[in-house]
């Protein structure tokens, strides 16, 4: 499914980051991983270090403490926002949704409109999509886009396919109108036959918790996890990427008349710096114009990679002028989404810790 | 040049792996091992296998390693 979008932009983008981080290297010490094979994961996966919340801390908790950094900053104000939409596949609650929270808790105006999509690593292409259709209304000038998972906390430190590369962190990404009719494209495809290669199987209505489903099992490749926690069929959700990608960037190239070298930067989802670097080979996009240092610095926070992508390796020159990003993000559902435009100058491009 | 022994012997020292026809099925090779493996390999003979070509019947044993790396114009 195509899209095309005029007269918006996005206007800054801030990460937080819990400020707690683990290593690999120790991470691998509670597995059966002799340090040799660890050393080398870390280089071909690019695993190194990631930011995990400590406690009960939740989706809300970041995104709030990223709100008040940026009203106290003065480069968003509370009133200015029309509508808040909240990317995550780890809400504080079942219900109300974690963007009325956030809401509530920022005192923001009633007269705006709050949703939750429920997506993960295609969350930013999905919430810039949704959040460009609510642009197309008079009453909606600026968006407030946030793209938040805490999902370590239902990873199980046991599983080595899972935990040493998790991530949480929240983005909050202001979308607004704008008088430069430069066009963006973007294209997004899902297939809900395969839902369950991604999936945490307890929990919801389907399966609830109960003491069985808390029980910790031998999962085969020295991997132990419980129906209560995520899983990953690792083999399938490759392949998946490595199919479905690359024609869906040559298809939005197309869409929009771009060849690949007119792109500054491809701005992907990082599951893992081997997976990337393969899709770069096989997109004939030089590895530098295609960054894979999220995971390695920070782990994958699903949703989030993308715009932390922007955050850690473009705010200088997005603060300073302008790029063509071609962003794509591709996992839980199945889903996978792209676009490509023109980002910057922007009026913030930070990370801060929470 | 290394053969698909050498690297496969680099990776897991301790299995033999001449003698398993399903190195996956046997608990010798895991998910991160078939990764490291595909690295190796591009890293010996100067290849970049496809993401596409990475499926667990592809390394499942030497002669399906062979056939993979006939593909890229290798004859280990």
């Amino acid at each position: 499914m195509n899209f095309s979008f005029s007269g918006k932009r996005i206007a800054g983008v801030l990460t937080v980051l819990p400020a707690n981080e683990r290593s690999f290297m120790d991470d691998m010490k509670n597995f059966d991983v002799p340090e040799d094979k660890a050393l080398k994961l870390k280089k071909v996966m690019g695993y190194d270090r990631h930011r995990i919340v400590t406690g009960e801390v939740c989706v809300s908790d970041l995104a709030v403490h990223g709100f008040r950094h940026l009203f106290d900053k003065g480069v968003v104000a509370p009133d200015e926002l029309d509508a808040l939409i909240v990317v995550t596949q780890s809400p504080d609650y079942f219900m109300p949704a974690t963007s009325s929270v956030i809401q509530g808790r920022l005192n923001l105006k009633h007269d705006m409109l709050c949703m939750d999509i429920g997506q993960g690593c295609a969350g930013f292409i999905v919430g810039l999509i949704q959040a460009f259709m609510m642009l197309e209304q008079r009453s909606i000038n600026k968006v407030a886009l946030v793209n938040a998972d805490v999902l370590s906390r239902k990873v199980s430190p046991r599983d080595k396919n899972s935990y040493p590369l998790i991530g949480d962190a929240a983005c909050i990404t202001i979308v607004e109108k704008t008088d430069d009719p430069q066009p963006i494209y973007a294209n997004l495809k899902m297939d809900g036959t395969h839902h369950d290669v991604l999936i945490i199987p307890a929990g919801g209505f389907r399966m609830p918790s109960t003491p069985e489903t808390a029980v910790v099992e031998d999962v085969g490749d020295n991997n132990y996890r419980a129906k209560d926690n995520l899983t990953m069929n690792g083999t399938a959700v490759f392949n998946f990427v490595q199919v479905e990608v690359p024609p869906m960037i040559e298809s939005l190239l197309q869409q929009a008349e771009l060849p690949v070298e007119q792109v500054d930067y491809f701005m992907f989802h990082q599951p893992n710096k081997f997976m990337l670097q393969k899709l770069a080979d096989r997109m004939r996009v030089p590895r530098d114009r295609m960054p894979s240092n999220i995971v390695e610095n920070f782990g994958n926070a699903s949703g989030a990679t993308i715009p932390t992508n922007i955050t850690f390796n473009l705010a200088q020159p997005l603060l300073n002028g302008s790029l063509k990003l071609c962003m794509a993000g591709f996992g839980v559902g199945l889903t996978w989404a792209s676009m490509v435009m023109a980002v910057g100058q922007l009026a913030f491009c930070e990370i801060i810790d929470y | 040049m290394k053969t698909v022994l050498d690297v496969l012997k680099g990776i897991r020292p301790e299995f033999d792996f001449a003698t398993s026809e399903d190195f996956i099925a046997d608990g010798m090779l895991d998910s991160y091992d078939v990764i490291t493996l595909i690295s190796d390999l591009d890293a010996s003979y100067g290849i970049s296998i496809a993401g596409t070509d990475i499926l667990p019947e592809n390394v499942r044993n030497l002669a399906a390693i062979t056939k993979l790396l006939s593909k890229y114009g290798i004859a280990p």
